[in-house]
């Protein structure tokens, strides 16, 4: 993976920089130290790492503004940050730019029931909304799994999904309006507590953007009240091709789960080698969540072990109490940090249509012996949102760039059936060289006027989403 | 009248245009500035590229009727689940409406309050823009966040930045059964608050509109809706009816929402019709501030109180000022959707935008039509 080469005019100015934003800020919100800025060398695609040339803590709307006014004025890039969760390297610094975190704008700003929103600063953190409201009953649907520690302000940058998103959608579907400051400094509003766009559906552009447009510093979120009860169901399948068949019975019967999560044998072997949620030994499990009163949970079950059954699964374990629910899912939550035990690894997330599971499954078998990296597979299966995790070994020289080609080969072949690169961690400097597989250049050239329009300098996280290539014009041009 | 029979052709046509063109899809929904110039019709470019019921998935090309596209899903037990409204009995027009018209003005209906607008259920679209160049963006998986999401851009940008040629959906399963609960007599703003209660419950409302007296029924209906297994559905109305009122099921409650869905209390009416959004709790707020500055209309919430429908006198601006001086001090937006082209030419029909959100619009337009030839000014 390439990092752009720093622009020696604009390290040359980093005094003048520091100064000028210590006008603005308070001493501890300006990190110029350079064994401080390595804390934000990079983000949770930890392979890769580049300390910026300093970083920014703003505590307001308007520190926001003055320090983008400032570093427009410099021609400095900015690299926006929320809490660094980034698995695409969304978050990673060049060594010229500006790293601008948003962790201490955490404040809720309002809660308003009656009309089902909530108003936060977008440093909050994902869990903590549903945590302000989850008394009276109410949570924040979009659920990453890095919820505990990822920020409101990264959700919306790469519109991130989560295990509940086949019901109830991702951030841009639960979005309703943002306060973003431009590259120049100038503070917008878009969107608010009602519904759809006034105009053109801006609010849509920008969510998932990759902080490439604008950084957004408040929220408007939907919040809903939570249904009155939910309940798994474990299915263990000898294959691939029937939990994949099961996933699209299910779907066609017209039962909407809130969740179906799907895990191979790699991945089961290794969460019940390191949590021991007593898994069945199989090829194939599928964890489906169903939601309701107990009465509509009970009926919405009866369809699913119905369907479950006429497949002749290898276990159909219904969770009977809240304990044997968490049991349930405490192999899929865990799945993670079960693979890190075995080696490093490198997460995808390509989406794919349902009916390809099978056959894209096996040629990531057929690849992993080819590239002799072992894979383990746990994905949201609902809506065909694959997560490989391509074990390499950090220390062994190669391997990394073995799991990349493997990775690109993986991606490229969620292309070719129909699917696309990411289907909610965002391209960042990961995906970026493979947007051609799924782009055109006219496609890309559309795509990169936009950020013209926003960002006509390009000093907003500037080295991300594009190919190198096609966007060097317009980088260097700055 | 340009007639396109595929994207190439589109293409063609769009990269050989000479001057403006007016983008039509079944031509049932005239709104927006008047535009002046040659029409281009999808209408050949039509037929289901792709359903797989398995995967909730639809792709069809732009220029299908959306009967077609209903009839189609509905085969499988399946419909498009964000209930697009038929502008036809509100607007007095004739035609089949497209499906790539209903993506061009993101048109829902009332389940948009639970469910989601159609740029929320919008997978991917394929168009040519006006410099002549097909693009895509999204594709037909539910999870994707390749690239930036001109998928929602496209939605509701009424043919003013490319003519779809092609869009994908996930669809829904029709559910076993629906009941609305109906209450008799509110005012709209208990009427509002009754519905922002219902829509508080963990019992998944897909609908909550409010009629005031005359116009649903001699009295004023406040309805809320359920979908889904019929045991459930059965539990949920249940329990929202004990908050008041009396429970209508099948045929009796499409028909309710189906006249809410398509504003027929306003149809064959004389006045002209807007089309409010505002924070559900300030519909109610709206319409008394209306009254109060001396503005005559009615008013239809659905939406929970959100979506305010006013039926004004078409005289002056059709009430534009007032409207939307009102607005300002609420937030929300307001566009007219039924009026004479004599008004529409002179009274802005969308709502205007702050200085720099106008000039993100225009720079965007001007990258994707930089001669100025698709609907040119539609939208202002």
């Amino acid at each position: 993976m390439h990092i752009p080469a720093p622009d020696p005019a604009v390290l040359a100015r980093k005094p003048r920089l520091a100064e000028r934003l210590r006008a603005v800020l308070p001493d501890d919100a300006v990190i110029d130290d350079p064994t401080e800025t390595a804390a934000y060398e990079c983000d949770a695609l930890s392979a890769y790492a580049c300390a910026p040339m300093l970083a920014v803590l703003p505590a307001s709307t308007a520190e926001v503004s003055a320090v983008l006014r400032i570093c427009h004025e410099e021609g400095v890039p900015v690299v926006p940050r929320g809490s660094g969760t980034s698995l695409a390297g969304g978050a990673l610094p060049t060594a010229d730019s500006v790293v601008l975190g948003v962790a201490r704008m955490n404040a809720v700003l309002e809660v308003d029931y009656a009309n089902r929103f909530i108003r936060v600063e977008a440093g909050r953190t994902n869990l903590s909304v549903t945590g302000e409201v989850e008394a009276d009953g109410f949570f924040y649907a979009p659920d990453p799994s890095s919820q505990l520690a990822c920020a409101i302000a990264g959700n919306i940058a790469m519109n991130s999904g989560g295990a509940h998103c086949l019901k109830y959608g991702v951030t841009t579907n639960n979005l309703l309006g943002v306060t973003m400051v431009m590259a120049d400094g100038e503070v917008v509003e878009i969107g608010g507590a009602h519904l759809d766009a006034a105009g053109l559906d801006l609010l849509g552009l920008i969510c998932g953007s990759e902080g490439q447009l604008g950084v957004v510093t408040e929220a408007t979120l939907r919040i809903l009240h939570k249904p009155e009860g939910a309940r798994p169901v474990l299915i263990g399948f000898d294959s691939n091709e029937v939990a994949g068949q099961c996933v699209s019975d299910i779907i066609r019967a017209g039962i909407l789960p809130v969740a179906i999560e799907f895990m191979d044998r790699p991945c089961i072997e290794a969460t019940e080698a390191f949590a021991h949620p007593g898994y069945p030994d199989c090829e194939a499990l599928l964890i489906v969540e169903v939601e309701g009163s107990e009465a509509e949970i009970d009926a919405q079950l009866a369809v699913i072990k119905d369907i479950a059954r006429r497949l002749d699964p290898v276990e159909l374990r219904e969770s009977g109490s809240a304990e044997e629910s968490a049991k349930i899912w405490l192999g899929r939550k865990s799945a993670f940090g079960a693979m890190g035990q075995i080696n490093d690894y490198m997460c995808l997330d390509g989406t794919i249509p349902v009916s390809k599971l099978p056959f894209v499954l096996k040629r990531i078998g057929e690849m992993s012996k080819e590239y002799g990296l072992g894979v383990g597979n746990v994905f949201h299966a609902g809506d065909g949102n694959m997560h490989p995790l391509i074990l390499y070994d950090a220390n062994r020289p190669g391997d990394l760039e073995k799991c990349e080609a493997f990775g690109a080969d993986i991606l490229k072949l969620c292309v070719e059936v129909g699917g696309c690169l990411t289907g909610e961690h965002g391209v960042g400097v990961e995906k970026r060289e493979l947007m051609g597989a799924q782009f055109s250049p006219d496609d890309l050239e559309a795509q990169m006027s936009i950020k013209d329009v926003f960002d006509p300098d390009w000093l907003l996280n500037p080295a991300k989403v594009f190919p190198l290539e096609a966007s060097a014009g317009r980088r260097n041009a700055a | 009248m340009m007639t396109p029979e595929s994207e190439e052709q589109l293409a063609e046509a769009l990269a050989g245009a000479t001057g403006p063109l007016r983008v039509i899809g079944g031509g049932t929904r005239p709104v927006g500035k008047p535009v002046a110039g040659e029409a281009l019709s999808t209408a050949a470019m039509r037929g289901v590229v792709l359903h797989e019921p398995g995967a909730l998935t639809l792709v069809v090309r732009a220029g299908t009727p959306l009967a077609e596209v209903s009839a189609v899903l509905a085969a499988e037990n399946q419909r498009l689940a964000f209930e697009p409204m038929d502008h036809r009995v509100l607007l007095g027009t004739a035609g089949a409406p497209t499906i790539g018209g209903v993506v061009a003005a993101n048109v829902s209906g009332p389940r948009r309050i639970q469910a989601g607008a159609c740029r929320d259920f919008l997978l991917g679209v394929r168009f040519v823009d006006g410099n002549g160049r097909i693009l895509k963006s999204g594709g037909r998986v539910m999870k994707n966040v390749t690239g930036y999401d001109l998928v929602k851009l496209l939605a509701g940008s009424w043919g003013t930045l490319g003519v779809l040629s092609e869009v994908s959906f996930k669809v829904q399963a029709i559910p076993e059964a629906e009941a609305t609960v109906v209450r008799r007599g509110l005012s709209a703003a208990e009427g509002v608050a009754a519905l922002s209660r219902a829509l508080g419950s963990p019992f998944d409302v897909g609908g909550a509109a409010h009629a005031p007296a005359g116009l649903l029924a001699d009295e004023a209906l406040t309805l809320v809706r359920v979908e889904g297994m019929e045991q459930s559905v059965r539990y949920r109305a249940g329990r929202l009816a004990e908050a008041g009122g009396e429970i209508v099921e099948a045929g009796e409650s499409a028909d309710l929402w189906r006249r809410i869905r398509d504003v027929r209390p306003f149809a064959g009416r004389a006045g002209a019709v807007w089309r409010v959004s505002v924070k559900p709790t300030d519909g109610p707020v709206l319409s008394e501030r209306l009254t109060a500055a001396g503005l005559a209309h009615e008013a239809l919430f659905d939406w929970g109180g959100g979506l305010v429908w006013l039926l004004v006198a078409e005289r002056g601006d059709a009430g534009a000022g007032t409207i939307r001086e009102q607005l300002s001090g609420l937030g929300g937006h307001a566009t007219l959707i039924r009026a004479p082209e004599e008004i529409r030419a002179r009274v802005p029909v969308f709502q205007p935008r702050p200085a720099r959100l106008a000039e993100i619009e225009a720079g965007i337009r001007a990258r994707f039509d930089p001669r100025g030839i698709l609907n040119p000014g539609l939208m202002g």
